[in-house]
């Protein structure tokens, strides 16, 4: 049984189809996870949280393309950028503060809300 | 294997080679910039899969405007005495740990659910025209409201970073 599964996938692979892509935004879901949870440095976890939403993208896309050529998908992905670049600027404008206000951004050392 | 799988797994080594180093390269401007091939690849993939407006949005908002967002957040919150811009890690373990079950579960329910389906009739026509009609008629308030809060988040974030003036 675990040979016919194995030599499955080995079928499977060199094919691109859906789950393909599906399994790659899992890689980057997981590397943006891995990256918000360990980095120090706030802007590297705004990094990973342009990985999550990326893969997050891939999903919408590529279910818009393999479920029938569907548009919803492809337009729900725009909006998924435009509120990427909104949280960016915000984000980054917060952090900025942060930065005059304690001299660092290091989000473990970052841990009182007034002075 | 046929070309389209070539270029499949092409996209899929720059993203996640690119996509690696954004997650474990100690230096912040390697970091920054290997975002960059990622934000690229992931381009990539948006055309593989015939949304060539989405691929174009993508590089326009990501490459022309977040990265250099966060370029210049790299380069404004370091000191510059400091050139080499290292940065650290924390939690390491419980991150691997979580990281591995995220994936598992994942990429398991992905392989076991999806991994028959095939590829869909290819009738691939340019998506821009028809994403503007859909924006105009079905998803008309979404876009309002969108446009609304990209106007609210770019006055708020003008108004958050601005330095306040001492009053003497």
């Amino acid at each position: 049984m675990n040979s016919s599964v194995l030599s499955n996938f080995l079928d499977w692979l060199p094919h691109v189809q859906l789950a393909h892509f599906l399994i790659v935004s899992a890689v980057l879901f997981t590397f943006g996870l891995f990256a918000m949870v360990t980095r120090r440095n706030a802007i590297l976890v705004l990094m990973g949280l342009e990985l999550v939403l990326n893969a997050a993208n891939i999903n919408l896309i590529a279910f818009a393309r393999y479920g029938g050529v569907n548009l919803d998908g492809q337009v729900a992905a725009i909006f998924v950028i435009i509120l990427a670049a909104a949280e960016a600027a915000v984000a980054l404008a917060i952090v900025l503060n942060i930065y005059h206000r304690f001299q660092t951004v290091n989000v473990d050392e970052i841990s009182s809300l007034k002075e | 294997m046929e070309t389209f799988d070539l270029i499949f797994y092409l996209f899929a080594l720059i993203t996640i080679g690119s996509a690696a180093i954004v997650v474990f390269s100690k230096n912040m401007v390697y970091a920054a910039f290997s975002l960059l091939f990622t934000f690229f690849g992931v381009a990539g993939f948006y055309v593989l899969l015939a949304a060539d407006f989405v691929a174009v949005a993508q590089i326009l908002v990501y490459v022309g405007g977040i990265l250099t967002l966060l370029l210049f957040g790299v380069m404004l919150t370091n000191k510059v005495i400091s050139v080499d811009m290292k940065t650290g890690t924390i939690h390491t373990i419980p991150a691997v740990m979580l990281a591995a079950v995220v994936f598992g579960s994942l990429a398991g329910v992905f392989y076991a659910t999806w991994s028959t389906v095939t590829a869909p009739p290819a009738t691939l026509t340019s998506t821009a025209g028809r994403i503007g009609e859909l924006l105009m008629t079905a998803y008309a308030l979404p876009f309002e409201v969108a446009s609304v809060v990209l106007l609210v988040a770019m006055v708020g974030a003008a108004f958050i970073a601005r330095r306040t003036k001492k009053l003497s």
